[in-house]
């Protein structure tokens, strides 16, 4: 008998404890107890990926898990290193704290018969998104993005209004394109590298980039399966269905499928780069340079819409897209610091995007569903620790020093300048995109600030939160501060973890 | 022209995901769009299917004892077409689900009647 490491067994046990709690979730027909289930679910995967992460980072290994004893090439395999982990355990992290702070959401807005299914859902997303972390396989890749897909139009639709169902069904067609993209790409690339694992794929790719045969193909490839991610992750022309879906959906669903699905499809697109296409390869099929643009263009147009819009929660869906844009313009830098810059600027985001969803569905639930500027003015008084959370988000967001979004600018902003070519068309866009966000970030925060003089007298009266909302919003605004003041370790984990995925 | 020739298969699959694709984009009856969803998943299958299959060669299921691989055809890509179809089939119910729900609401399958009741709705 060999000697089983257990900290190896942690990427497998924990998409397996996610799935396994989606599965026992139909039994349980309360929705406050599928909640502790979900929760406890996503604490215990939030401590073992902490324990991986350590481990991980302090042998600077990358590890690859054998599912089933079948060896490579025929076998399944998950692998892990400290980017997979520190992903992992930010999603985990995420998720508690939107689902602990949203909760009030979901008791209310979803009818109670359906509250367990709701849980199951997000089990089953939250298990995909872990398998796309972790996965060395390109179709467990694409069983997991049809998963993730499927949950996410459901938590979308959980609601049961006629906008969720519209919503939804933009969503699911504009995703299913997506898919179907990805999966054409990757029965193609299957067909001439005759590998579904990544390492020998990435092996076969690069002997065909050498020898310079099936050129054509492999540049149809990584177009289609790069397109497909970048219509799942919403970059700027395919972010048409984003807002309807977001300002639809029970605020929760906004903020994970705003701050983690859309990421792990991005975190997917990394590993493709990384372990799959490999740099040099990537460089010469010009795809990170037509990412480059794309991202440039997202940041523009992203934060054009969101100005243009008054209502909060659409305006957050654009920003989302805006933000995305930022993500892949760092992966178009094609250096490491540009990859460690989009990375961190993913972390920054989930953090961000989650808690201004979660905050800014406390206060439109105040104002009787409205969610246009004007009616949310003085929320931030009645409803003072969502008011003071949506601050935070929203400099984060403008990229304010101390908060989590500064940090990422600076270092797109540092990355740029080892660029020559790219580095004037970041500086510039950076500058117009980082204006135009306080353009339209600053006057919501303004007016939730702005004190409303009414016929009524009591015009501030404090709306009582439950405590579960502010004890997220405070951890929240914690992390987004850990994230903007020591965010050395996780830079460094970041490069550790990008150079061991090569 | 010749690559088409002998690629013909893999031609005709393209072509149909195409067809799906354009479908499922563009079509405005929800039912006809997810019909567009299905074909292009099976032209990937067909696709799958004619890159696994090897002219003159049997399937890899062991009868009269020959172990030897050049015998058999790749089993791979079936096993793929497989999981493909399991996934295309729960995306499917779930469309249709999503589309009967729409139907009921809206008395409606077309996309631009409902997007119009949509915005009316949200107008008030």
């Amino acid at each position: 008998m060999h000697h089983v490491n257990l900290v190896h067994n942690i990427p497998f046990f924990s998409i397996f404890l996610a799935m396994f709690c989606g599965i026992i979730t139909p039994l349980i027909s309360n929705g406050k107890i599928a909640r502790r289930v979900h929760g406890a679910m996503v604490l215990i995967v939030g401590v073992m990926s902490a324990i991986l992460l350590i481990n991980v980072t302090k042998n600077q290994e990358t590890f690859t898990f054998m599912m089933g004893h079948f060896p490579a090439p025929w076998g399944n395999e998950l692998k892990a290193g400290p980017l997979e982990a520190l992903m992992a355990l930010t999603f985990s992290v995420v998720m508690f704290l939107t689902v602990t702070g949203g909760s009030d959401f979901i008791y209310k807005e979803i009818v109670p018969e359906k509250q367990n299914l709701y849980f199951i859902m997000l089990n089953a997303l939250f298990g995909a998104m872990l398998a796309l972390v972790y996965t060395n396989d390109m179709f467990t890749a694409y069983v997991f993005i049809e998963i993730n897909t499927i949950a996410s139009c459901a938590l979308i639709m959980a609601k049961g209004t006629a906008n969720a169902m519209v919503g939804t069904t933009h969503y699911l067609v504009i995703s299913l394109m997506g898919s179907g993209l990805f999966l054409l790409g990757l029965s193609i690339l299957y067909s001439i590298t005759g590998h579904l694992l990544m390492p020998q794929m990435q092996e076969a790719i690069i002997a065909l980039a050498a020898t310079g045969e099936y050129h054509f193909p492999l540049l149809v490839v990584t177009g289609l399966l790069f397109i497909g991610l970048g219509i799942k992750s919403a970059l700027y022309p395919f972010h048409a269905a984003l807002p309807g879906a977001y300002s639809a959906a029970v605020p929760t669903s906004s903020g994970i499928l705003s701050g983690l699905v859309l990421k792990s499809y991005i975190i997917l697109a990394i590993k493709l780069i990384y372990s799959v296409f490999s740099v040099e390869v990537m460089r010469e099929l010009k795809i990170v340079n037509i990412m480059f643009v794309f991202g440039l263009v997202a940041m523009v147009m992203g934060s054009v819409r969101a100005m243009k819009e008054t209502r909060m929660k659409r305006m957050l869906a654009y920003s989302s897209v805006a933000q995305i844009g930022y993500i892949y313009m760092g992966i178009g830098l094609a250096s490491r610091i540009g990859m460690v810059a989009a990375c961190f600027h993913i972390l920054a985001h989930a953090f961000t995007k989650s808690m201004l969803f979660v905050c800014c569905g406390s206060m439109v639930d105040e104002c009787d569903g409205k969610e246009q500027l004007y009616h949310l003015r003085g929320a931030g008084f009645r409803n003072p620790l969502a008011g003071v959370g949506f601050t935070v988000g929203a400099l984060s967001m403008v990229g304010v020093p101390l908060f989590a979004g500064f940090i990422s600018k600076l270092y797109f902003a540092s990355a740029s300048v080892y660029v020559p070519g790219k580095m004037i068309a970041v500086l510039l866009v950076l500058a117009i995109s980082m204006i135009l966000n306080a353009m339209y970030f600053l006057p919501s925060v303004i007016a939730i600030w702005t004190p409303v003089k009414t016929e009524g007298e009591q015009t501030h009266k404090r709306v009582s939160v439950s405590p579960s909302f502010g004890i997220a919003v405070v951890l929240f605004i914690a992390a987004n501060l850990t994230l903007g003041i020591w965010y050395h370790p996780f830079i460094h984990i970041i490069e550790m973890g990008i150079s061991l995925l090569q | 022209m010749n690559h088409l020739a002998t690629n013909f298969y893999e031609a005709a699959s393209v072509i149909l995901f195409g067809i799906g694709f354009m479908n499922l984009l563009l079509q405005n009856n929800l039912i006809k769009k997810f019909i567009g969803l299905n074909i292009m998943d099976t032209a990937v299958y067909l696709f799958l299917a004619a890159k696994g299959y090897i002219f003159n060669r049997t399937a890899p299921i062991l009868t009269d004892g020959i172990i030897d691989a050049n015998y058999y055809i790749n089993p791979v890509p079936a096993g793929l077409v497989l999981t493909g179809i399991v996934v295309s089939v729960s995306v499917t119910a779930f469309s249709l689900a999503l589309v009967q729900r729409l139907y009921k609401h809206y008395g409606t399958l077309n996309m631009d009647e409902i997007m119009q009741f949509a915005r009316e709705g949200e107008g008030e």
